[in-house]
């Protein structure tokens, strides 16, 4: 049966979150993701949940920090200015192993930059943020439909791996209204606990969470611990769409929003007698290396197409690693690539490789 | 044989790594007495800070929590918002407290969140050795104020418990002292008041430990006591600033 509603992005992330079994939520405003914390100060507290509207950024994150500390599934979202805030309170949560969600709806920066559409915090999100060797999984939807969906399995991926899981999407999408369909029950993945800190109750020794480890040689096995995790994570969660890469020229990567743009541009190129493809990443972190390795015979070169200076395109040519020529075009400061600007860029290559 | 002493079930049989002469033993000693008295030991979460103390998660016998630098108010915020029928302590330095984590204890003080606060104040930042801190007293010497703090440069020490007074949400706040015997009494009575004013669900209450720190100070054991006593006492003056009159 399920329910077919039609929504905007942010409230489709917390009504997932909802869904997914979270009842805690900890955030402080920013444009242009404030309506995930609207929806969640009017649902929460309906449902016996907690909603606290923190003084900060870094107060909200380490709030999600002692929440998550309890066991509880717990969220908190921001945009690209806000996000850097929680940097501090995210690398504690990777240094102590604690499951929760962070949703980041970017906009261009550097500084306080603008509210409009972008994606550069890809580096920022991907390859760690704050100090110290770690990272998030980081999940990219590309519709509202996908952000539902990807909501409720970023709190199973981190209740899995006890790792701080991060929905990426931009203005565009967070803004945005669709039509989503809602399943009846959500799978909610249980995983054991008992690490967490909810008092002993005199029947267990008691729990420690800590990110702190003085002695170098335990804190290098720590650090092996979680790398173990990370390439645990690299072979099992690797998610992408492949798009009309059978016989494609050019094949283009994008995420997010920019990947909807992208199949505008197939579809024109198809019309002028040009064969595109798409690969698009849904998994950031782990980089869907699987997706590129699969195609990589196919095209005369690659094309990553961002709206930053070019962020992503640094994995796909560390994956590609020479074997084929890869290109990039993207806008930058909230400005959207549109279907001529790409056709552009792909025009200019295939010259180059006809 | 009846036990007339004893080391409190609270507190881990570990060796603390504090210097000598240091507070710190005392008031953990405190804070573990209360909850052996309360037996709340089964369902108290505390939350360590930066500072000396950084690793008392170590020494409390409770499920403990390690915070970042003066976070620990909104780390204790998540935590007994999630769980609201637990105890929630955070032990905090003046560095921790009254420096970077300002913003986070004001405004859970503001919230009147359900949480209790040991706050201690030595004038300075130890494990750092040495540096002023926000409540280090003019004329005092530190690694940063190696010329003594000018308040011309340096500007005025904060006063946390009279600050926070000034709030709404608080329930109660008292400031005490461990430089001898009878106040050492008075700070035990304020230690247990805080946690009761918590299970009674009065919500914010913080005591704030007026302590030593010789070796950044550069004074034996008991000159450091004799300090509390004759120059921080009059800056820093002893009482409950909020719920004097609180019954619990």
């Amino acid at each position: 049966m399920g329910q077919k509603l039609l929504m905007k992005g942010n409230e489709v992330i917390a009504e997932a979150a909802i869904r997914a079994g979270c009842r805690h939520y900890f955030g402080y405003p920013i444009t242009p993701q404030t309506e995930i914390m609207h929806y969640m100060a009017k649902k929460l507290p309906k449902i016996g949940g907690v909603f606290v509207q923190a003084e900060s950024e870094v107060a909200a994150i380490n709030m999600v920090y002692g929440a998550a500390s309890t066991g509880k599934r717990v969220l908190t979202s921001s945009s690209s200015p806000g996000i850097s805030l929680k940097q501090e309170g995210i690398s504690y949560i990777a240094g102590a192993q604690l499951p929760a969600v962070v949703v980041n709806i970017m906009r261009g920066g550097p500084g306080l930059g603008g509210i409009q559409p972008s994606q550069s915090d890809y580096f920022q999100a991907t390859k760690g943020g704050g100090h110290g060797d770690y990272h998030m999984v980081v999940l990219a939807p590309a519709s509202i439909q996908e952000m539902y969906e990807l909501t409720v399995d970023a709190f199973n991926i981190s209740d899995r791996y006890r790792i701080m899981t991060m929905i990426l999407g931009d203005g565009v999408l967070g803004q945005m209204m669709e039509v989503v369909n809602f399943r009846d029950e959500e799978i909610i993945e249980h995983y054991d606990k008992s690490w967490a800190t909810t008092g002993h109750g005199n029947k267990r020794e008691h729990n420690m969470i800590t990110s702190i480890h003085l002695d170098p040689a335990v804190l290098e096995q720590w650090n092996i611990g979680l790398q173990n995790k990370y390439k645990l994570i690299s072979e099992k969660e690797q998610r992408y769409e492949l798009y009309n890469c059978e016989d494609a020229e050019i094949i283009l990567v994008a995420y997010g929003t920019v990947s909807r743009i992208c199949k505008g541009v197939i579809k024109e190129a198809a019309e002028q007698g040009i064969r595109l493809g798409l690969i698009r990443p849904i998994t950031l972190f782990p980089f869907p290396v699987d997706a590129i390795e699969k195609v990589i015979d196919i095209p005369k070169a690659f094309l990553t197409v961002e709206m930053s200076s070019g962020q992503m395109v640094d994995d796909v040519r560390l994956t590609i690693n020479g074997r084929k020529p890869v290109y990039f075009t993207g806008r930058m400061g909230g400005m959207i690539p549109t279907v001529n600007n790409i056709m552009t860029k792909v025009m200019e290559i295939k010259e180059k490789h006809r | 044989m009846a036990i007339v002493f004893k080391a409190p079930n609270a507190l881990c049989d570990v060796p603390l790594h504090y210097c000598p002469g240091c507070t710190h033993g005392i008031a953990h000693r405190l804070v573990a007495e209360a909850i052996d008295e309360l037996d709340i030991e089964g369902k108290t979460i505390g939350i360590s800070p930066v500072g000396c103390a950084y690793n008392n998660y170590l020494y409390f016998n409770c499920d403990m929590i390690q915070a970042a630098h003066g976070r620990a108010p909104a780390v204790a915020t998540g935590v007994k918002r999630s769980l609201p029928d637990n105890i929630v302590f955070t032990y905090q330095g003046d560095g921790d407290l009254a420096a970077i984590g300002t913003a986070e204890i004001i405004h859970a003080a503001a919230r009147s969140e359900n949480i209790t606060v040991i706050f201690i104040n030595n004038t300075i930042y130890g494990m750092t050795s040495g540096q002023m801190a926000p409540t280090t007293l003019l004329g005092q010497i530190t690694t940063t104020t190696p010329y003594g703090r000018d308040a011309k440069y340096n500007g005025f020490p904060i006063r946390v418990c009279e600050m926070l007074a000034t709030l709404e949400g608080p329930a109660y706040i008292e400031r005490v002292s461990l430089h001898d015997i009878k106040n050492i009494r008075k700070a035990k009575a304020a230690v247990k008041k805080a946690f009761k004013v918590q299970m009674a669900g009065k919500g914010f209450s913080l005591v704030e430990i007026l302590s030593t720190c010789p070796t950044n100070w550069g004074l034996s054991p008991v000159e450091a006591m004799k300090r509390v006593e004759n120059e921080m006492i009059p800056h820093y003056p002893l009482g409950v600033f909020v719920g004097a009159d609180l019954e619990v």
